[in-house]
């Protein structure tokens, strides 16, 4: 039983790590750093860890992608956008 | 037995994943927002190894319950470690973030490549007279 | 040949990471370390969370330095940053629905952080994932509006009020106790009451003042960073000195 749960939840994170480095758009990189974060709380929990659980959840799926994403509405402009090599 | 080593194996192998897969984001894309999205994958993998290495199959999370009978607990020291490293690794992310916008102030673009060549190009050039104009001016060397 | 030389070190990396895990033992019983401050956690600081003897007892110098991190960190990106004048924002305020629903959030999240912060040696919670919760409760009213004035003085003085308090805490058991950062008060309150292990709900709740505080100004100095097209209005401190 507990196998499966932590097999669903490690694909999902590997998946998400996957879509941050895959996705061209940075904004759906972030969306994809913070549901790899999400998984891993809800794995701490299944882990034992519940306090890990809430300081990632909070910390990790919320604080981090504020950050990241305020960040990428600052430095946006026209070019940058497209610059990086895909 | 079986099924424990099996979880084993899943949890360490989706950490060492989450860490390679964010050093690749590290060593081979040049947007250097996305290095630090790396960056924070490669915290996830490292925090998510010291918490399996912590864990003990059967245990209870290390937090004592008068009524509950006493059986044995997670290791809590890893735990500990973990919570720390996850505040400390948003601060130093944050840290990141204001350097790469006071970068892309300076010279106009998160492209590593192209930072590369702009910082290396001699004065006088068109990249660093390109780069005077945007009002550098903090840049001596 | 740079993607080329990364892939082959990536590999590298990969296979060094699968020997080194490969080796390490999983569901082993704690080390000793671990045991030990398992079964001395009640009588030496009087926390039923043995994480937060852990952070707090044990290993309270070590939560100490990550303080010291957390403030160098946040004081480095207020010097790194530029600064916008207040009310230039050319973010525009969020929707009716976004801007009252944050206004409504504030005094619930308010709630929930000291509730976590109050209760870290009893449940799960406690002064980090508190503080993170008491940062959001300040900064998602900001976000719904950027051209409010945000705090800035008064989250430097809860920072600095908290740190002062964490380390003279600190000082003051060494009197006390004989020892640095080591727990007093122990034995007044019962086991498993929100009075009680002694200092340790003091000592969390400047912790989590201290972290609400430093990882609020951080996202309030990111959001008043002027942005690629905004005029440079007032340099750093630290680029005027140069």
């Amino acid at each position: 039983m507990m196998v499966w749960v932590v097999a669903i939840l490690v694909s999902l994170m590997l998946i998400g790590a996957f879509l941050v480095v895959a996705i061209p758009d940075l904004l759906g990189a972030v969306a994809a750093s913070t549901a790899v974060s999400l998984a891993l709380s809800v794995l701490f929990v299944v882990l034992r860890a519940p306090d890990v659980a809430m300081a990632e959840a909070a910390v990790g799926a919320g604080l981090a992608g504020v950050l990241f994403a305020l960040a990428l509405r600052k430095t946006e402009s026209r070019r940058t956008r497209d610059e990086e090599a895909s | 037995m079986n099924e424990l080593l099996s979880i084993g194996n899943l949890l360490y192998g989706g950490a060492a994943g989450l860490i390679v897969i964010g050093l690749f984001a590290v060593v081979a894309r040049r947007h250097l927002i996305r290095v630090l999205l790396g960056v924070a994958v490669i915290e996830a993998g490292v925090n998510l190894m010291l918490v399996a290495a912590g864990f003990r199959p059967g245990a209870a999370a290390p937090i004592f319950d008068p009524q509950a009978i006493s059986g044995p607990m997670v290791d809590p020291i890893p735990q500990a470690l973990v919570l720390t490293a996850i505040v400390i690794g948003v601060a130093v992310l944050a840290l990141g973030l204001t350097l790469a916008i006071r970068i892309h102030r300076q010279y106009g673009t998160l492209d590593t490549v192209a930072l590369t060549r702009i910082v290396n190009a001699p004065a006088g050039s068109p990249e660093s007279r390109a780069m005077m104009q945007r009002g550098g001016g903090g840049h001596e060397s | 040949m740079r993607q080329f030389a990364s892939l082959l070190f990536l590999f590298g990396f990969a296979f060094f990471l699968s020997v080194l895990v490969g080796g390490l033992p999983f569901g082993a019983a704690p080390m000793q370390v671990g045991q030990a401050i398992v079964e001395q956690n009640i009588e030496a600081t009087g926390a039923a969370n043995a994480v937060t003897g852990v952070l707090l007892a044990f290993r309270g110098m070590d939560t100490l330095g990550e303080l010291t991190i957390l403030f160098v960190a946040a004081t480095a990106a207020g010097m790194v940053v530029e600064r916008r004048k207040h009310g230039v924002s050319r973010d525009s305020v969020a929707g009716f629905i976004l801007l009252a629903g944050a206004e409504l959030m504030f005094p619930f999240l308010l709630i929930l952080g000291a509730y976590v912060i109050l209760h870290g040696h009893l449940t799960p919670g406690g002064g980090f994932q508190g503080g993170a919760i008491l940062a959001a409760a300040f900064f998602v009213p900001f976000l719904a509006n950027p051209g409010r004035a945000f705090q800035g003085h008064a989250m430097a003085f809860v920072e600095a009020f908290a740190g002062a308090t964490f380390i003279l805490l600190g000082i003051f058991s060494i009197f006390r106790e004989g020892d640095f950062m080591a727990p007093m008060f122990l034995g007044t309150g019962e086991f498993g009451q929100l009075v009680s292990a002694g200092s340790l709900p003091l000592l969390y709740l400047a912790l989590g003042l201290k972290v609400g505080a430093e990882l609020g100004s951080l996202v309030a100095e990111i959001a008043a960073a002027p942005g690629s097209d905004d005029p440079l209005i007032e340099e750093p401190q630290a680029a005027k000195d140069l």
